[in-house]
């Protein structure tokens, strides 16, 4: 291994619907047990981490998760002759099951990654999440998948309005009646593919815990957050930690029922009545991922301690009241820089 | 009567319920029966010390003083 531990890292779209890229490397710049070279895997040459030069050292374009897993075999291949890479950090949903498929094949290159098998992968997706709660005790809201759009006229027997419509991958929807249903329906599906997820509405306080569990049964650590201020996207705009030990609790129940190795984001909402309904759990860290650091449980750091057996503590404690406040910042770079990437794929 | 665990009052007047994440800015008078609630002083030393320093009948006080705490009982922030 290099003096400096080389990580491939993507979600570098800082947007406003941000991906976890950039504050998954603020995570482990912040790390003062090990110095690491950052390079960027980015999709698109407007992805703003690419041009965050204090943040990223390097960045190679790699071809779109859609492509499967033997053009990003090839592209990884290039850039690791290159950069010689110790650990990738995948951190979007959609890449996950390429990375996976080719963890045995970049293990042999010498390229870590501390991911779930595909199986664990999807007994979470959100099509298995119910079957999951209801087999391990987790309050989950009804879910039904459906593939087309005849299925629609059936749901008012199971489903009352409103109703969430939710994407394969990202994006949902409230919807208040059957015509919007339909609409969110085709929406979803020309972005993200079938099935297209129905799920019964809940109503109250959303609340995210970021964790990490480390293959066997154990919670690395977790931190609870309350969302203060949601985009139109259903983004948090910006959150609190929050101290409720039932919550941790909580995420050391799922990482023990499902075994889950690497990071996560349960998605919470607290009923009125003080119930807790998981809506999702994505299977990745979250984009607020360095407010973990900055409470006291680096969590991207971990991870990476883990695929690379360092000695590694188990969080116990974290600062309550740490705050995250997003913002949008304009970053000047020059047209040079986008040309080198949109025709190189490197930058 | 006593405020819930963890509850966090910072001397300007800001009370943090790191449970809930919820937050509230309160006056000097709520602030001040707060901390009473927070030390676990009964309520008379508190009237008492109240109605010396301020313009307020004793009969005043406690009807005050119970729709304050109703409110924070609302706001689930204190424990029977």
């Amino acid at each position: 291994m290099n003096d400096k531990i080389t990580i491939g890292v993507t979600g570098l779209n800082a947007i406003d619907s941000p991906g976890p890229g950039v504050g998954v490397i603020r995570s482990l710049r912040d790390c003062k047990d090990f110095d690491v070279r950052i390079i960027g895997l980015s999709y698109d040459a407007l992805e703003p981490g690419v041009y965050m030069h204090d943040l990223v050292d390097k960045t190679y374009q790699i071809p779109y998760p859609s492509a499967g897993s033997e053009p990003l075999k090839k592209r990884l291949e290039h850039i690791h002759s290159i950069e010689k890479i110790d650990v990738i950090i995948p951190n979007f949903d959609a890449e996950l099951a390429n990375y996976i498929k080719l963890g045995p094949e970049l293990k042999k290159w010498g390229i870590h990654t501390f991911l779930p098998s595909m199986e664990q992968l999807e007994v979470l997706d959100k099509m298995h999440l119910a079957e999951f709660g209801e087999k391990n005790g987790f309050l989950v809201p009804k879910t039904k998948t459906i593939s087309s759009v005849q299925q629609i006229d059936d749901l008012g027997d199971e489903f009352d309005f409103p109703m969430v419509v939710k994407g394969r991958y990202y994006e949902a929807y409230i919807a208040k009646s059957k015509a919007q249903v339909e609409t969110y329906f085709h929406k979803l599906n020309a972005k993200w593919g079938l099935p297209v997820i129905i799920q019964e509405f809940v109503n109250g306080t959303e609340i995210d815990i970021a964790g990490l569990g480390d293959g066997k049964g154990n919670l690395v650590g977790a931190i609870p957050m309350r969302k203060l201020y949601i985009t139109s996207n259903g983004k948090g705009w910006s959150g609190v930690v929050l101290g409720d030990d039932n919550l941790v609790e909580m995420a050391r129940k799922f990482v023990k029922a499902s075994k889950w190795k690497s990071g996560f984001e349960l998605e919470l909402m607290r009923t009125e009545d003080e119930k807790y309904y998981v809506m999702e759990v994505n299977p990745r860290f979250p984009a607020w991922i360095f407010t973990t650091a900055a409470a006291g449980q680096n969590l991207p750091a971990a991870l990476v301690k883990l695929v690379l057996k360092m000695p590694i503590k188990y969080f116990t404690e974290y600062e309550v009241g740490k705050m995250f406040v997003r913002y949008s910042w304009d970053l000047i770079t020059d047209i040079s820089e986008f040309h080198q990437l949109s025709t190189t794929g490197e930058l | 009567m006593r405020l819930k665990k963890n509850i966090a009052i910072s001397e300007s007047g800001y009370l943090f319920n790191p449970s809930t994440g919820d937050s509230y800015s309160v006056n000097q008078m709520a602030f001040k029966i707060l901390e009473f609630i927070k030390e676990e002083k009964p309520i008379k030393e508190m009237s008492a010390q109240i109605i010396e320093e301020y313009d307020v009948g004793e009969q005043q006080l406690l009807e005050d003083f119970d729709d304050f705490i109703g409110h924070l009982k609302q706001l689930g922030l204190i424990d029977e």
